[in-house]
């Protein structure tokens, strides 16, 4: 078995914690209490294979607590504001249609990720059902939850170029992966009677992307919330 | 009901191989698909099940507590219905 | 529900009172296709409407702390800890609907101040201390309450509570726990420790309700079993249970009068300042408007998402009929 590179963990284990927490967010204003059990389910799911995949790096809450912004390798995707309902099933579709095919194909494999993916792949085909429902529900719901899915859809769009870059130290067919999920994402939209956006994908500033550790601006606010009380009490434990 | 109620479903929950679906609760949901879901995060996230049934409420039809009598009594003195109704001599076994 | 009714009216209500009452004294379950006084109904709505409450305002002064737990561990403990509480608010309304009344209805006069929920939601998380303080006295205080009614005489109600009771187990006992950690961790940590429990021990003490001889709904509410302990019963229970417990955290609670009394085996404490409770009550407590506007505008907010789902399941019904309506013709 060979061993898993640590950036390849660092990525896909930041992208897991970052988006947890943007979840975490929606404690206690959910749009319904049904819904408070399904993306707290979601966001604990997320933090579960956050942690095991910084533990094979280092220490889990100091990787977590203790980085810098430039060192997150996250998406920038997952650290973008939680914004409305659809804002967030949005994003929760365009995330666990990426995640389950990376998972379904990392299980597959016979390195350190391989297990971790097989277990982690079946919460996310779980977290792929309840965003394609909702998807569903809102755009083919009523005028107004349309038009703010469409919104949403739009919005995070441009974030998903990203999603594609290869991750390095993993053997994935990148090119692939992302035409199963343009495919799939296609498909999905055309049953809820949403358009599929048409924007660039990405952006023109060249600095690079969440990968190289270039992030956007709310998330510097995010790790300030997330952080400060970890690093208020320095060696302190909890 | 205003568009923003959302039914009531009855949840019936099956919690390891070999048992029947029980009782669980109730939830609202827009749908029966949904009302899966929310079943499966509300009723089994301590992994309480392995199977669920959602049923809308308004789809069940009960008896009614008066007619107990009528009902149910018919089957209370007909003892023979439980093993308990049969003397079995002791020491014998697997019975 | 439907239910086949037979001959109805053939016994009066007398007869029925009897056999609730036996039903009662024989501490069996009532159960929702009953007869039930009319009295009994509303008491019990309004006590499991008002559980059902606090189970979701709840949910706010911990999940004020959700994105700013400082450990991995601690975070993912908080999340299943608030998402519990969801879990139970529908648990409880789920047996409220059992008498007749809709969550929705529930919700409203929620909303609207015309149901209450514990006094002690109205008090503010200020430090990361009070989540320990949270689970270990105001869960401590809220099992001490409910584990009697999960012999309640109202079946849906006492099955809530039973679920209820097994799954808050770990909510105290995290409590304790981080409070442990932080009275055995730095100074700082430890004072933060002590400063929660100072400002939360005498707002639980207030969580069983007014003295005895003050509770307007106490007789009633133990002659129908729908409460089995009155309010200073299992208030002095909490006491004897947390005093060992506070002495082994290494915290003290801030009552200078508490002592030991030989002759009643039990522990006696200082007055209550009852006019603090009244207060908080009318609603001039720290958080009383900031809690119900946060659950308002969370679901004002969430107005055009449950009405998109449904919009969606009637447009698949209407869609189901018509595809059959094809297939006959």
């Amino acid at each position: 078995m060979s061993p898993l590179p640590a950036s390849a963990a660092l990525a896909l284990g930041d992208d897991a914690l970052v988006l947890s927490h943007r979840l975490g967010e929606w404690a206690g204003y959910a749009p319904v209490l049904e819904e408070e059990l399904a993306l707290a389910n979601i966001s604990l799911d997320l933090l579960g294979q956050a942690r095991i995949l910084l533990s094979l790096v280092g220490d889990e809450d100091e990787l977590a607590y203790l980085r810098e912004e430039r060192a997150f390798r996250n998406l920038q995707l997952v650290e973008q504001p939680r914004g409305d309902f659809a804002h967030t099933i949005a994003r929760q579709l365009y995330f666990s249609s990426y995640q389950r095919l990376l998972y379904e194909e990392l299980a597959r494999g016979d390195d350190a990720l391989a297990e971790l993916a097989s277990k982690a792949v079946k919460e996310v085909a779980y977290h792929r059902d309840h965003a394609e429902h909702w998807t569903l529900r809102l755009g083919d719901g009523t005028a107004e939850s349309h038009q703010r899915m469409q919104q949403g859809l739009n919005a995070l769009w441009r974030y998903t170029d990203e999603v594609f870059e290869p991750i390095e130290g993993l053997s994935v067919d990148w090119p692939t992966l992302r035409e199963r999920w343009t495919e799939q994402i296609a498909h999905v939209l055309q049953q809820a009677t949403l358009t599929m956006p048409s924007g660039p994908q990405g952006d023109a500033w060249t600095a690079g992307g969440g990968r190289q550790g270039v992030h956007t601006e709310p998330f510097g606010r995010m790790l300030a919330e997330m952080q400060h009380l970890h690093r208020s009490h320095p060696g302190a434990a909890w | 009901m205003s568009t923003t109620d959302w039914p009531l479903w009855e949840v019936f929950v099956r919690s390891r191989r070999g048992l029947s679906h029980t009782h669980a609760g109730s939830l609202h949901a827009p749908d029966a698909a949904m009302a899966l879901r929310n079943a499966r995060d509300l009723y089994t996230r301590r992994s309480e099940g392995i199977s669920i049934w959602v049923v809308p409420s308004t789809e069940i039809t009960a008896s009614s507590p008066d007619e107990k009598d009528s009902f149910f009594d018919p089957a209370a003195d007909k003892p023979y219905r439980h093993p308990t109704f049969y003397e079995i001599p002791e020491g014998v076994r697997h019975l | 529900m439907t239910t086949m009714t037979p001959d109805a009216g053939t016994q009066d209500e007398a007869a029925h009172e009897a056999r609730f009452n036996a039903t009662v004294a024989a501490d069996e379950r009532i159960e929702p296709r009953d007869w039930m006084p009319d009295a009994y109904r509303a008491s019990l709505v309004r006590q499991i409407a008002q559980h059902a409450h606090s189970e979701i305002i709840g949910m706010q002064p911990e999940a004020n702390w959700i994105t700013r737990a400082p450990s991995l561990r601690r975070k993912a403990i908080l999340i299943a800890k608030v998402q519990d509480e969801a879990g139970h608010g529908l648990y409880l309304y789920s047996a409220a609907e059992t008498l007749g009344t809709g969550r929705d209805e529930l919700l409203d006069r929620l909303h609207t101040g015309r149901q209450r929920y514990s006094s002690i939601f109205n008090y503010p998380t200020l430090t990361w201390a009070d989540v320990g303080a949270v689970g270990w006295l105001v869960d401590g205080a809220a099992i001490t309450n409910q584990v009697p009614l999960c012999r309640c005489s109202y079946g849906p109600y006492a099955r809530a509570m039973v679920r209820i009771c097994k799954e808050e187990s770990f909510h105290q006992r995290q409590g304790y726990e981080l409070l442990l950690a932080l009275s055995q961790g730095t100074e700082a940590q430890h004072a933060m420790a002590q400063d929660a429990v100072n400002r939360w021990w005498w707002p639980s003490l207030m969580m069983f309700g007014p003295p005895d001889d003050e509770s307007g709904h106490s007789t009633q509410s133990m002659a129908w079993r729908i409460k089995r302990h009155s309010n200073d019963e299992l208030r002095q229970r909490f006491v004897d249970i947390c005093v060992p417990q506070a002495k082994s955290l290494g915290l003290t609670l801030p009552d200078p009068d508490l002592s030991w009394d030989e002759e009643r085996e039990h522990h006696t404490f200082g007055p209550i300042d009852w006019e603090e409770f009244r207060e908080v009550l009318r609603g001039n407590g720290p958080c009383n408007e900031q809690r119900i506007s946060q659950r308002r505008t969370a679901h004002e907010e969430g107005a055009w998402v449950r009405e998109a789902a449904a919009e969606y399941a009637a447009k698949q019904v209407q869609q189901q009929r018509h595809t059959r309506e094809e297939d006959i013709a």
